[in-house]
């Protein structure tokens, strides 16, 4: 591994951990779920720096894609609770 | 010259995943957040590219793939989600 | 000849990554959300066609899955932008103080 994919897996897991922050510490939910699937899009780009090439398909379509998707067509349907 | 301009580009890009990060971290309102998130995957898509050509493997690309199709699907998700609740 | 095209590519990566660095400066400096949807969008679209247009030129085996990325970004980018823009105004930004004219709330009737 080299040092340019080091330094990308650094700047990666850095990122992994701010938006983490910001899931759990932000103020609103839907902000929540965004920061949630920006989670999964960094470790399915780690996946790729660790040549994991068919995992990181998977987590990019299911983690990224489809949680988001399900979580915002769920929260468009419930009705009542605390929206923000 | 070629390696130092490729090391250049792959600096310029880092840079510019560390701004949208910056914005995404502490952006106001819900829409600022999600163009910082925009941001942030295509700046991915990027990095995957400079990724398959530091390895030379071609089938990291399809990883670049999916993702400039589902980046698309998680706005447009949110940006309705958004605009229904408003 | 391989050289020179190695050259290009190169000057082409720089050029997109730079793109892409002025589209992380302008989410910071711009100073609301349409703003910076427009940067963060419109950069963007270029800085990645440039990139992927150098990365083709290094390795010109790699063109047709770096074209059909290209094709993708291309129909996808200004489509989440619009949607993007019309979820902002539609959510509370209407009401801004730096927002000079707004002809989209002009127009009479109902528009889905």
């Amino acid at each position: 591994m080299s040092t340019v994919m080091f330094v990308m897996s650094l700047l990666l897991a850095c990122a992994m951990i701010a938006s983490a922050y910001v899931a759990l510490r932000g103020q609103s939910l839907s902000m929540a779920v965004l920061a949630a699937g920006a989670v999964s899009l960094f470790a399915s780009v780690m996946f790729v720096l660790l040549a994991a090439p068919d995992v990181a398909m998977t987590e990019a379509a299911i983690g990224s894609g489809l949680t988001t998707f399900l979580f915002f067509f769920v929260m468009g349907r419930v009705k009542g609770g605390k929206d923000d | 010259m070629v390696e130092v301009l490729i090391y250049v580009a792959a600096g310029l890009a880092g840079g510019a995943f560390l701004l949208a990060l910056a914005r995404f971290v502490k952006g106001p309102t819900t829409a600022d957040r999600v163009v910082a998130f925009d941001v942030l995957t295509i700046v991915a898509i990027t990095g995957i590219v400079f990724a398959a050509m530091f390895e030379g493997r071609v089938i990291y690309l399809d990883v670049a793939l999916v993702y400039a199709l589902l980046s698309f699907l998680g706005v447009i998700v949110i940006a309705r989600y958004v605009e229904r609740k408003a | 000849m391989g050289a020179i095209i190695d050259i290009i590519g190169a000057l082409l990566l720089v050029l997109g990554t730079a793109f892409l660095f002025l589209g992380g400066v302008g989410l910071h400096r711009m100073p609301d959300v349409f703003n910076r949807i427009q940067v963060g969008t419109k950069t963007t679209t270029l800085g990645t066609l440039l990139t992927l247009a150098g990365a083709a030129c290094l390795h010109p085996d790699w063109s047709l899955k770096l074209l059909l990325i290209g094709l993708f970004l291309l129909f996808t980018n200004p489509l989440s932008s619009q949607v993007l823009a019309r979820a902002a105004y539609r959510s509370g930004a209407k009401k801004m103080a730096t927002m000079v004219t707004d002809q989209f709330g002009d127009e009479p009737g109902d528009r889905s």
